[in-house]
């Protein structure tokens, strides 16, 4: 152990003489997912299981070993250069301050520009993180695989950080798509959320590894030319979505990016969404984020005192001998328990008093939160200072603002926000955009608010409450409100998943379409409720067609267009039957839409056309069951056009004529139609001279082959 | 003095982030930092022993309330404290002896009483200091809660001492202070040199063709064995690897390029082995007052193992690792609870961790020490010689000043 300190003590002067390491922290997620809070707080200083979130991002890049951290505050900037100075990091944080900036590609460039007015900036290579990072992976290993890799080769300019995971539900996080050359570790596709789309010579590749069991950590190592690529582009705004996906689809100077999978022995998240807050929170409390866990010291805290079970308790914390505290709980200083309370799961900041038989599960109760006697809340969040009457209910998901007081008795419905401010009526469609108000505006307009509510007497939440409750929702992620929440996700909509997940599997083993567009089961999820495939088979069926008349006006032969329909069938994903119903669509829209003055002119001109296009529609006819989905997308049509109703039996005729359909099927379709209603039946009325003279034929062929077998 | 806060606040800062493992690298870490401490204190010229240990009790309360897990802090910080009271007392018996002949020579110049009545009755107040220091604390001094027994009495002798006696004062200062970091320094010596004192007993403990059990990763244990292997001495280790940080396997290593017969078993299957060994040697992480024994986890066990099977469970630790305090202390008793990802691995097992509100969650413990009771310890080895665990309390007397032992 000596030893291993004074190799430790040997490196860090090796470090110092070669370059200073820096950071740059993001201070802001320049996202609306934890609206109302943000309104009135930064959300890096939003506390998790009570210390402010930047102060674990922070005291995790100081023992690995950076210099200087450059922290880029825009919402709220005061509150937070307010924490930073009181903080123990104050000699290593230099604040950056922009309220101008809307996403994250404005925040660089301001740097950029900076730091031609400044001096002793960004100064060579640097760790970009986001300041709700929770991580206690080493850096040191990292920032040197980057800075030997930039070495050899110049292109090399940012190392993305990715970790195994094993469910991305558990953070509520998009499905990630990633392809990485399993050699030299260079990433060569990323894709969040989005459709999937493969390149041919990615999958082609037998060498490249692509994998979406990986979650991205949001930790990289920069060089500084990534600062000026951002200015050069200055359409670029999300890390990502925007500079990420520039870099590897339009290969700007042949930039490459390379990828780090992190061990799997640390650990590094980021804080997103409420979902990950609580995962995240979980994790700190069993102590996988060791050191930084609640009864250490590390960023200046009063460090708890761990007990059995997983039980973090203040020296002061007053509780009641009747209450019933159970397995990984926080509770903070100077925070007061009555009798017979139940709390389970929970974190309780510092100052709290909570009444007799409340009961707490799986919740955030923040600093000098008031909880009076019988209240009842489970899975929330709620912010400092807030007053819940005696006997009132927060049901799951709910999560109330700053100051909000809930009236005695009121149950607030689940999934609920609840904030002294209003919700804007007009969201801005712009979804990448925190508050940018300044911390003044919205404090005056906090305490018109309040005025406010003082003077009217009704509240939303009950007679004597205080607060409005928001939409359930925002629009952008309308369909996976519950993903993202503070509730561990239901079981039923987990069940659903994990069907639609292995669903997926199963297909991807099956056709593994070798160019085109993996559905990700993101979209299938989403839209569940109807069936996708219709969609899917109206946009197939209008492709085929269209391919069709391009075929016929330059009149292509049969094999030219087989392989084109057959491309459209794979990525659509449709069977053969499919293709003979489109292909016999697209045939008889033609025939109609050919001028035409007499219903034998039209026959005249259906049957040319079937004549011509007889080899292309042989080639998906080659089953019974296909056949049969001709005629019934036959009948469909005569549904739509009735000019086409009169010639049913003649063209089914015709068809049988032409050997297109044979007379088993036409038979089966017959047997089929039998038992419908009567008014399906007018089709099958039509042929049934035709049918019956088909059963004589066969009959008799069957009688022939038995004379000739006796 | 300022360099000195900065040195203290990394120091603290190291501990509370569990960077410093090990207790002799934290021991020497924390009696260099309290050395500058006393060097660049300022004495005042009254009460200087006074000024010294405040000095390092407030450093030294920073220190353990950082990491109070690592007991080498507190121990290192009360033997320092004990440094100085002892240091102080020589000094004063000393002036007294001189204020004894001065009060011969000076007699008839003072005239006044007070003069007279002064010099004698610090003088019987040195006597009862030095007897109060050197015997046990009563019940009486505990209760009266006057931490600084052996301080006060002091003051009063050295305001008593005239203006004529300045010179000799401030030389007597001096005097303190570099006798305190005299003494200091042999407490840095003894810290580094604890290995080669303990292995230096090797030869008496290990016989030919013994087999010897230890577990996990010591410094003082592998030094102990090959001190024996040095005097030829042949004889078979047995590692536990000591799960989940497996430093036995480091330990092994170790000890297969130093020469000699290692062998590498699981911890689980210590109690099948036992039988086929001699004796148990492990390294502790603290002794405590009561001859109980804070070491790797796991040692519990071994220790139940040899105690049925009637082998010797000797354990080595440097004196800087007594502990005067009794482990009934919970934060003393409560472990280091390390990241369970010693243990799984975070992405395979993530899933299980807290999915779903009604489906169970997994909990995982990862406790660092484990505690070992005093009646299954057969013997102590430090660098002052064997121990029996009943000894130990003798033994801390001898190392700390009973007024330290709350700091």
């Amino acid at each position: 152990m000596g030893a291993q300190k004074k190799k430790d003590a040997a490196r860090v002067p090796e470090d110092l003489s070669r370059q200073r390491l820096q950071a740059i922290v993001i201070a802001d997620s320049f996202t609306t997912r934890f609206r109302p809070l943000t309104l009135e707080r930064p959300k890096v200083l939003l506390p998790l299981v009570n210390i402010p979130m930047i102060d674990y991002t922070l005291a995790w890049l100081e023992s690995a070993g950076i210099d200087e951290i450059f922290v880029f505050c825009c919402a709220h900037s005061l509150q937070l250069i307010d924490h930073l100075k009181k903080s123990q990091w104050c000699s290593l944080v230099r604040t950056i301050v922009s309220h101008k900036s809307t996403s994250v590609g404005d925040a660089l460039r301001y740097i950029y520009e900076q730091q031609h007015t400044e001096t002793s900036q960004i100064q060579g290579d640097f760790v970009l993180v986001s300041g709700d990072t929770v991580s206690n992976m080493p850096l040191a290993e990292l920032i040197r695989e980057h800075r030997e890799r930039k070495k050899r080769d110049e292109k090399a300019i940012m190392t993305m950080v990715i970790k195994k995971q094993s469910s991305r539900l558990r953070i509520g996080s998009d499905q990630l798509f990633v392809a990485v050359d399993p050699l030299t570790k260079q990433l060569l596709y990323y894709n969040e959320g989005g459709e999937v789309c493969l390149d041919k010579s990615l999958v082609m590749d037998t060498s490249v590894l692509v994998c979406n069991d990986v979650q991205d950590c949001y930790i990289d190592i920069c060089s500084p030319e990534v600062l000026s690529l951002f200015e050069d582009n200055f359409d670029y705004q999300h890390l990502r979505r925007h500079f990420v996906k520039g870099l590897l689809v339009d290969d700007i100077m042949g930039y490459k990016i390379f990828t780090h999978e992190a061990h799997s022995s640390c650990y590094a998240s980021r804080i997103d969404n409420l979902r990950s807050y609580d995962t995240v929170s979980k994790d700190i409390i069993q102590r996988w984020t060791y050191p930084y866990v609640p009864d250490i010291s590390f960023s200046g805290n009063r460090p708890l005192k761990l007990g059995r079970r997983g039980m973090y308790r203040a020296s002061d914390a007053v509780q009641s001998r009747s209450a019933d505290i159970g397995a990984s709980t926080v509770i903070g200083y100077g925070t007061r328990i009555g009798d017979g309370g139940k709390i389970f799961n929970s974190v309780i900041g510092n100052g709290c008093s909570v009444g007799s038989n409340v009961v707490i599960q799986g919740s955030y109760i923040w600093n000098n939160v008031t909880i009076e006697d019988g209240c009842e809340i489970r899975n929330a969040i709620v912010c400092d200072g807030v007053k819940i009457r005696a006997g009132a209910v927060l049901l799951p998901g709910v999560v109330l603002s700053f100051n909000v007081v809930v009236g005695r008795d009121f149950v607030v419905p689940a999934y609920s926000k609840v904030s002294l401010l209003q919700q804007e009526i007009k969201e801005d469609s712009d979804e990448e955009l925190e508050c940018a108000d300044s911390s003044k505006g919205t404090a005056d307009l906090l305490s018109d608010v309040n005025n406010l509510q003082m003077e009217s007497k009704a509240s939303e939440l009950g007679p004597d409450g205080a607060g409005y409750i928001w939409e359930v929702c925002d629009s952008v992620h309308d369909e996976e409100w519950w993903k993202h929440s503070i509730v561990p996700i239901p079981m039923d909509k987990l069940a659903d998943i994990t069907q639609v997940m292995d669903d997926d599997d199963i297909e991807d083993e099956s056709v593994v379409p070798p160019r085109g567009e993996l559905k990700s089961d993101n979209d299938s999820i989403s839209t569940d409720a109807n069936d996708p495939n219709d969609d899917d088979y109206c946009y197939f069926q209008r492709e085929v067609r269209e391919t069709f008349l391009r075929a016929v006006e330059e009149d292509n032969n049969v094999d030219h267009v087989t392989p084109l329909i057959n491309s459209l069938r794979f990525s659509y994903n449709m069977a053969s039957a499919d293709c003979a119903g489109a292909i016999f669509y697209s045939m008889m829209r033609l025939a109609i839409d050919t001028p035409h003055s007499s219903t034998s002119e039209l026959y005249r001109n259906a049957t040319s056309i079937i004549n011509k296009s007889k080899g292309l529609l042989g080639f998906y006819v080659k089953q019974i069951d296909e056949q049969i989905e001709v005629i019934m997308k036959f009948e469909e049509m005569c549904e739509e056009t009735a000019e086409l109703v009169p010639l049913f039996a003649q063209i089914v005729h015709f068809l049988y004529d032409k050997d297109v359909v044979q007379e088993d099927a036409i038979l089966r379709w017959g047997e089929e139609k039998a038992g419908a209603d009567e008014s399906d039946k007018v089709y099958l009325n039509q042929c049934e001279a035709f049918i019956q003279w088909l059963k004589e034929a066969s009959e008799e062929e069957e009688d022939e082959e038995d004379e000739e077998d006796s | 003095m300022p360099d000195v806060q900065s040195m203290v606040a990394e120091f603290v800062n190291k501990l509370r982030k569990r960077k410093i493992e090990g207790s002799q690298a934290t021991a020497k870490c924390t009696v260099e930092l309290l050395r500058s401490v006393i060097s660049h204190q300022r004495v005042p010229h009254a009460n200087q022993a006074a000024a010294l240990i405040d000095a390092v009790k407030a450093v030294g309360q920073q220190l353990v309330a950082a990491n109070p897990v690592e007991l080498a802090v507190g121990n290192v910080v009360r033997r320092v404290l004990h440094i100085i009271r002892e240091e102080d007392l020589s000094l004063t018996t000393a002036a007294m002896a001189g204020l004894d002949l001065l009060d011969a020579s000076d007699d008839d110049d003072i005239d006044n009483c007070k003069g007279i009545g002064y010099p004698a009755m610090s003088a019987a107040v040195v006597a009862a200091a030095a007897r109060s220091t050197l015997r046990p604390p009563s019940l009486q001094t505990l209760l009266e809660g006057t931490p600084e027994s052996a301080t006060v009495p002091y003051t009063s002798s050295s305001g008593a001492d005239s203006e004529s006696k300045t010179a000799d004062k401030s030389s007597l200062t001096r005097k303190l202070k570099h006798d305190v970091i005299e003494g200091v320094n042999q407490l840095i010596q003894e810290i580094s040199g604890c290995h080669e004192q303990i292995a230096e007993q090797a030869i008496e403990h290990i016989h030919q063709n013994e087999v010897i059990l230890t577990l996990g990763s010591s410094r003082t244990v592998l030094e102990f064995l090959c001190a024996a292997k040095e005097k030829k001495r042949s004889f078979r280790v047995f590692v536990a690897e000591g799960a989940p940080r497996y430093q036995g396997h480091l330990l092994a290593k170790e000890l297969v390029a130093r020469g000699l017969q290692t062998t590498v078993i699981t911890d689980s299957a210590v109690f099948a082995m036992i039988s086929r060994v001699n004796m148990v040697i492990i390294g502790a992480h603290a002794v405590m007052a009561n001859g109980g024994v804070i070491g790797p986890v796991g040692v519990n066990m071994a220790a139940l193992a040899a105690k049925k099977h009637a082998v010797p469970f000797v354990v080595l630790a440097g004196s800087h690792k007594l502990c005067p305090l009794y482990p009934h202390n919970p934060e003393v008793l409560l472990n280091e609870l390390r990241s369970p990802s010693e243990l799984l691995d975070f992405g395979e097992f993530s899933d299980c961790l807290d999915f779903g509100a009604g489906s169970g969650s997994l909990q995982v413990v990862n406790p660092t020490f484990d505690y070992v009771p005093p009646n299954l310890v057969s013997l102590f080895i430090t660098d002052t010689g064997g121990h029996n665990p009943s000894y130990m309390y003798r033994l801390i007397a001898d190392y700390y000043s009973a007024d330290d032992l709350v700091m």
